[in-house]
């Protein structure tokens, strides 16, 4: 289908498209990468009045690595992401993530700010923003103000941004260098939106306790969750086989998906704790655990 | 810029000419190559950015044409697959591969694999197999099947870069 009529305005800069949203906040729709966007409107399931393009505002397009945290601007696209050498060398978490969204035409045009703010439940990067403790930097006519992740999610495609702000920029905390991550997803084809994804974040201490756990899954509630009881089994335990199943579990049983044309509820349930289960054990073998119960 | 919803003259380079042409804000970039530029070789599959077909090269990078407003293009510069040979001249190496390999049947979807194509080349000359099948895995084809396609990447890398050696898996 074809997009119904919008009025367009491409803002040039931050305090211009702040300007437009001032103006037309509520009938208004930013555009970003539109790779979700562009499909609701083409489908007419969204029409708003006003498109603010922001896709000429150079200042949102950046990365700084500083240290442990990691600054991207809300204009970065998924294959810059991707492809950024210094990301990929400071542990590639975010580049084998962002590697699993949709396909390279996509990545080409999608962008972290975008995939942010429209909070699908089952992308990928509300997941990193739990497990990286994300401060989101957002701007309106009111000002700019700062959101932490735990604030950030309000529910299905719902955040903390007001129709007439911009989120500008998303801070991260990078996983310190002894520190293991794995990103898994069950997925119909290739590229497609998970049924359920695990994301985990390991680290150990000198004594091979776990120091540091986070886990976060998509795809099984109205937005992205952590996985709160199966971190709790975790946190200051050795790990072992046992204590993965019992965290997987524990990281199932919290859950209630609900059924829909892709999976059952309890399809969904049972693969939570199957990848919750392969994504710790990647992490924390990439963390320095020698599992000794595998032949 | 605009600052209305009335068409509009939208002036960028396409395939090394510089068109022009008055369209609505909300004529996507496909349309607005196909219907107002007369380009009617990025083909419209899904128009909502799922099946390839519209794939075209924007400032060298692949895109959906139908996830992209022709405003949005102002002053860029679009590939399609017009661009990759002239008319009436020889194929470029990638139809030609397409062709040697049986990689087309109905060809509706071709245009978007080629587009997706020259890209993976320019940016890795000797892809592996598995590379090519990641690659492609946005661009869906419904009768030719994909080993023909997969063959014919390998075949258009060989004939575009002749140190990619074949057989590579």
């Amino acid at each position: 289908m074809k997009p119904p009529r919008f009025r367009y305005f491409a803002a040039d800069s931050t305090a211009h498209a702040v300007e437009l949203l001032g103006e037309y906040g509520d009938e208004a729709k930013l555009l970003a990468g539109g790779q979700s966007v562009v499909p609701l409107l083409n489908f007419r399931l969204v029409a708003p009045a006003v498109l603010i393009d922001i896709n000429r505002i150079t200042e949102l397009d950046h990365v700084r690595v500083d240290g442990i945290t990691t600054r991207v601007g809300a204009l970065v696209r998924q294959r810059t992401i991707e492809r950024d050498q210094e990301l990929r060398r400071r542990g590639p978490m975010l580049t084998e993530t962002v590697g699993l969204i949709g396909h390279v035409a996509i990545r080409n045009r999608g962008t972290v700010g975008g995939a942010l703010a429209h909070a699908d439940p089952a992308g990928e990067w509300p997941a990193l923003g739990l497990l990286l403790g994300a401060c989101f930097r957002i701007v309106g006519p009111r000002g700019r103000r700062t959101v932490p992740v735990d604030e950030f999610f309000r529910g299905f495609l719902t955040t903390a941004i007001e129709p007439d702000e911009l989120l500008e920029e998303v801070e991260l905390r990078l996983p310190s260098p002894g520190a293991g991550h794995a990103f898994v997803e069950v997925a119909r084809r290739h590229g497609d939106f998970a049924l359920v994804g695990v994301g985990a974040v390991v680290e150990l201490d000198s004594r091979c306790r776990i120091a540091h756990i986070a886990i976060a899954l998509i795809g099984v509630a109205s937005t992205a969750v952590r996985a709160g009881d199966a971190e709790r089994v975790l946190r200051g335990e050795l790990p072992s086989t046992e204590l993965v199943k019992s965290a997987a579990e524990a990281a199932a049983a919290g859950l209630d998906p609900v059924d829909d044309i892709h999976a059952s509820g309890t399809y969904r349930r049972r693969i939570a704790g199957v990848l919750t289960r392969r994504a710790l054990y990647t992490a924390l073998a990439r963390a320095g655990w020698e599992r000794r119960d595998v032949a | 810029m605009s600052r209305d919803d009335e068409a509009q003259e939208i002036a960028l380079d396409v395939n090394g000419t510089k068109r022009c042409a008055v369209a609505e804000p909300r004529t996507t970039l496909a349309d607005f190559l196909r219907d107002h530029l007369g380009l009617t070789g990025t083909h419209l599959g899904c128009e909502h950015g799922v099946c390839g077909a519209c794939t075209v090269l924007l400032d060298s990078h692949s895109v959906r044409s139908c996830l992209l407003f022709a405003v949005q293009t102002e002053g860029a510069t679009v590939t399609t697959i017009e661009g990759l040979s002239e008319v009436n001249a020889e194929l470029h190496p990638i139809q030609q591969a397409f062709s040697a390999q049986h990689g087309l049947q109905c060809g509706f979807c071709t245009p978007g694999f080629i587009v997706s194509v020259a890209e993976l080349l320019a940016e890795d000359p000797d892809p592996s197999e598995s590379t090519i099948q990641s690659w492609l895995s946005g661009n869906l084809c419904r009768c030719t099947g994909y080993q023909n396609i997969v063959k014919a990447v390998r075949t258009a890398a060989e004939l575009t870069h002749p140190k990619a050696g074949p057989g590579r898996g």
